[in-house]
């Protein structure tokens, strides 16, 4: 490998593993989000530029932090702002490589979670300081446009600015309430596309796996028991994952899939996290949704049904977080409990809201064909394969129709 | 804001209106076009036959040049439109991803030129 290999690759290693950490630590001093990612940037190239002849420094973040520091001090000196002198001293002043970096990914999650910051921007934003992806493709996962997108991106960042939101970690009391929006956004970029991710079969793609990175993450660093019943609840999805589609890509329900390819190692994790969050003593949504994971598979691979159980955790969850994902998949669980009937008037009073929400239309098919209403569930399902962006659901709940009954 | 969904299919997906998988071909397209409609989203639009049905015209000079088939040579050919009528983009961008054809062709949705811009 020539040199200038060498030091591509290690800076692309730097980048994968430590962009947020160095934005992190960059805006946490200037509370301008913007600027550390630019700097960053320069730093980034400054190491291709430098790596080649000089060779891969022992700690390229530490190298990346100081030049980038630099460059940082260099814009705010020459912005001419009123403390522009100050703040560059001290930016000089600042020790440049303390042998461990301290870690203000939280803190940094924290801000562009923050209330002050537009509902929908949250999760990109998070998306792109932490993780470092760029607004094309963070667009595409959002079904926006990329520059829509870019546009939402550079607005948050400049009210992070210019609103004084702080990188600073709040006391313990008002953490829990703070970090549940950092959760919210991270749930939101797993199920982006798909309004159920609560529903057992819920498809998962796009950004499944930058979710789970960014809330590993906030696991790392906060003991928040609802942070591990998030990744608990991620985990278990992504573990059905192999199962989910067969050899040439069709859908296969949770009641069809071969438990053999779900990921042991994944499932092991999340009841591992499920339990250490339990044992807090607070209940919250995630760990709702991770516990009715739990008992999905577990009566797929017991062969015991938990209807009973399942309908006490839905109604718990509703009772929490009664948004239209949960209430259509607890009206699911009433149908499959044996009570297709009140299903269904559960799903009448959602109604008019959901006309165009696929679950709503798939669990109505399912709670017809229960009371045998075939008609009336052939005409659901021809809505929900109409409303679903999913070709594998879409043939699937086609096919149906076209099979004699 | 009113956009015109153009759906772009590849001769394998067209194709499958002639094999046994026309029902389902047939069936997801018109429950597409039932639920833009039961949104009320919908101003028009129609299906096509297939490129090879198209006649193309151009005047070059006193002369008609008439050829079969359709004028662009490319793979992926139009296979029918819808005149939407939603807020904004991202609201086209959500009706084109459920269209049927979105996953084995393309949807490209073009702003209507309106009168007075």
């Amino acid at each position: 490998m020539s040199a200038a290999q060498a030091a591509e690759q290690a800076a692309e290693q730097a980048a994968r593993g430590a962009y947020g950490r160095l934005v992190a630590l960059l805006a946490a001093r200037t509370g301008d989000v913007a600027a550390a990612e630019d700097a960053l940037s320069d730093a980034f190239q400054s190491a291709l530029r430098h790596w080649p002849g000089t060779g891969v420094p022992d700690r390229p973040e530490a190298w990346l932090l100081t030049v980038a520091r630099r460059r940082l001090g260099h814009a705010r000196r020459h912005r001419g702002v009123a403390d522009g002198a100050r703040v560059a001293l001290e930016w000089l002043a600042t020790p440049d490589s303390p042998v461990e970096l301290p870690d203000r990914r939280l803190q940094l999650m924290l801000v562009c979670a923050h209330s002050a910051i537009a509902a929908e921007a949250r999760a990109p934003l998070m998306l792109q300081t932490v993780l470092g992806l760029d607004a094309a493709r963070i667009a595409s996962c959002y079904l926006a446009s990329p520059a829509a997108m870019a546009q939402r991106l550079v607005r948050a960042k400049a009210r992070i600015r210019t609103a004084g939101i702080p990188f600073e970690l709040p006391g313990p009391e008002a953490l829990p309430t703070r970090l549940s929006s950092v959760l919210e956004g991270i749930y939101g970029a797993y199920g982006t596309g798909w309004a159920d991710v609560s529903g057992a079969d819920a498809a998962v793609r796009g950004l499944a796996e930058e979710a789970i990175w960014l809330a590993r993450v906030v696991v790392a660093l906060s003991p928040e028991p609802e942070a591990r019943g998030l990744l608990a609840m991620m985990l278990h999805a992504e573990a059905r994952r192999p199962a989910r589609r067969s050899g040439d890509g069709a859908y296969v329900p949770l009641s069809q899939q071969d438990t053999a390819l779900w990921s042991r190692p994944l499932m092991a994790e999340a009841e591992a996290l499920l339990r250490e969050a339990a044992r807090a003593g607070t209940l919250g949504r995630f760990q709702l949704e991770a516990a009715i994971q739990s008992f999905h598979i577990s009566a797929r691979l017991t062969g015991q049904r938990a209807d009973g159980a399942l309908l006490a955790l839905y109604d718990a969850l509703a009772d929490i977080a009664p948004t239209a994902g949960v209430l259509v998949a607890r009206a699911a669980a009433l149908a499959e409990a044996g009570h297709p009937a009140a299903a269904r008037t559960a799903l009448d009073a959602l109604g008019p809201e959901l006309a165009q929400h696929q679950p709503w239309w798939a669990t109505r098919a399912r709670v017809m064909a229960l009371l045998g209403d075939a008609s009336g569930a052939r005409e659901a399902a021809r809505r929900a394969a109409a409303l679903t962006e999913d070709p594998a659901v879409r043939a699937f709940l086609l096919a149906g129709l076209f099979q004699p009954a | 804001m009113e956009y015109v969904m153009l759906f772009a299919e590849t001769p394998a997906e067209r194709g499958r209106r002639e094999t046994q998988d026309a029902p389902v071909y047939w069936g997801a397209w018109t429950a597409y076009m039932e639920a833009l409609q039961a949104a009320g989203v919908m101003r028009g639009g129609a299906g096509l036959l297939p490129p090879e049905a198209g006649t193309t015209l151009r005047l070059r000079g006193a002369e008609r040049l008439v050829q079969t088939g359709p004028f662009a040579d490319s793979q992926e050919q139009l296979g029918g439109y819808v005149l939407l009528d939603v807020p904004n983009l991202d609201a086209a961008l959500e009706w084109a991803a459920r269209a049927p054809c979105a996953g084995a062709g393309a949807v490209e949705i073009r702003p209507i030129l309106s009168a007075g811009g």
